[in-house]
């Protein structure tokens, strides 16, 4: 099933992909305000605790775009994963931004059809599955996908909000790595099972701290 | 811990008259009826002994009939303690509401006392003009110990679809994480209301901040969910009163 190259891959997970990612702090800022973000270690609390909540449900539904279940269960069970309104929003508004980048990287008929059916865009790792698939990956790497950007916006975004050091930021990921590697693999055991057996995995301070950042007149992230 | 595990599954169902054709109380699941406020009936499940232990697999099933309004609480806050078994223990609650049927379900808390293992599963499946109140409360540990672990499910479908799908792990036993700056946090205390309401269809509720530790949105359906935490019980349980006062009216 996996067709694609390794490259392809890392195509589709740099953080320079056009696909918006980088205006988002995944609860980052909102975190940094409330004091519960001010050195290196909370960072790596906060991002372990995100990889093993949204991040493996991200991850779910990613691995299951790029096993071909259907979009519209997948994007019903996104929302269904999704209870706090801003954080729908952001994802169908990067949704839509990841598209527009992927099918002109890997023009593709399914995901000219996802585009059709969800011109206000689809959650965003649904998108992000279907690119996979596109791009000749398989579940896994989609879900790989997922779980490296649950950490590495977040690490991105506390450099810039806090000083922090880059080279500790890094190294964050670095120790996180053997968490992704486990997040991506249940997700994809998961997505083999069908739609009813994905993760939901879910964090109550980024629901809840969502809602307070959308309310902020003046934020550095949009998310 | 002197007792082997068990296993057991109390029943409910409540019809649109008023009547509780089926009233089943299953090992330490006690299921009585209660004085209600009208128009609802209500069903009170009193904690016969200690339970969950490890191993134990506890489960209710309730049935809400066409247009049936059951109102169903609890006497004492569910203690998840540790057993002579090693395997985590199960809670399974299954509900289904009928058309036009009405459920207000408010149990007390489940607290996780430190050594313990719990699995707490909630699945409901609502038809398209059902009402529902739902309240989940989790308590990390007894005052001053940690906690054991805890890992509740909720899922929501109302007619045939997905409404809302959350899963919370915590201590020892939970992924890394858990307890950080996006997960808890260090609160001991969290909780879900839940409000089903089909008129939200052409109403939505908006989103309204409930000072720094609660948030009522509005889900994908018509529903609100009051997201909370707090350092302690009774702080949780003080904002989901104010939210339950502001959303629910039924």
């Amino acid at each position: 099933m996996r067709t694609g190259t390794r490259s392809a891959l890392l195509v589709l997970a740099d953080g320079r992909f056009p696909a918006g990612g980088h205006a988002h702090s995944g609860g980052a800022e909102a975190a940094v305000k409330a004091g519960r973000i001010k050195d290196a270690d909370d960072l790596e609390a906060f991002c372990r605790g995100r990889l093993h909540t949204t991040g493996l449900t991200s991850a779910g539904l990613a691995a299951g775009a790029a096993h071909g279940l259907d979009p519209h269960a997948l994007d019903a069970a996104a929302d269904a994963r999704t209870p706090s309104p801003a954080l729908r929003a952001a994802a169908r508004r990067l949704g839509r931004q990841l598209m527009r980048a992927a099918r002109a990287a890997w023009p593709d008929p399914g995901l000219d059809a996802l585009a059709a059916a969800f011109p206000r865009g689809a959650h965003q790792p649904v998108v992000l599955g279907a690119a996979a698939r596109a791009a000749g990956l398989g579940p896994e790497d989609a879900a790989h996908c997922a779980a490296y950007e649950t950490v590495g916006g977040p690490a991105t975004a506390v450099v810039r909000l806090l000083g922090l050091d880059p080279y500790r930021a890094t190294a964050v990921l670095a120790r996180l790595a053997p968490d992704m590697d486990r997040v991506a693999e249940r997700a994809a055991a998961a997505a083999g099972e069908g739609v009813d057996a994905l993760p939901a995995a879910s964090a109550p301070l980024l629901d809840l701290t969502a809602e307070q950042h959308a309310t902020w007149p003046v934020r550095l992230f949009a998310s | 811990m002197d007792r082997v595990s068990l296993r057991a599954t109390a029943r409910i169902a409540a019809d649109a008259d008023g009547g509780l054709p089926l009233l089943v109380s299953d090992g330490p699941l006690a299921l009585r009826r209660t004085r209600a406020p009208e128009p609802y009936t209500r069903v009170t499940v009193v904690g016969a002994m200690s339970a969950p232990l490890g191993g134990d697999r506890l489960a209710i099933e309730t049935s809400v009939r066409a247009g049936a309004r059951l109102l169903v609480d609890s006497a004492a806050a569910t203690l998840a303690l540790p057993g002579r078994s090693a395997d985590p223990a199960a809670y399974d609650v299954r509900i289904d509401v009928a058309d036009d049927g009405v459920l207000r379900w408010l149990p007390e808390q489940v607290v996780s006392v430190d050594g313990s293992h719990l699995r707490a599963r909630t699945t409901v499946e609502l038809a398209p003009t059902a009402r529902l109140v739902l309240r989940e409360e989790q308590v990390l540990g007894r005052h001053g110990e940690p906690p054991g672990t805890l890992t509740t499910r909720l899922t929501v479908r109302r007619a045939g679809r997905p409404l809302l799908d959350q899963e919370l792990s915590s201590g020892p036993g939970a992924p890394g994480g858990w307890d950080g700056g996006a997960v808890l946090g260090g609160h001991r205390a969290t909780g879900q209301l839940l409000v089903v309401e089909p008129a939200f269809a052409e109403k939505p509720v908006e989103t309204r901040l409930l000072g720094e530790h609660a948030v009522i949105a509005p889900l994908a359906g018509p529903a609100a969910l009051v997201t909370a935490v707090a350092p302690d019980a009774l702080a949780l349980r003080r904002l989901l009163d104010t939210a339950l006062a502001a959303l629910a009216p039924f």
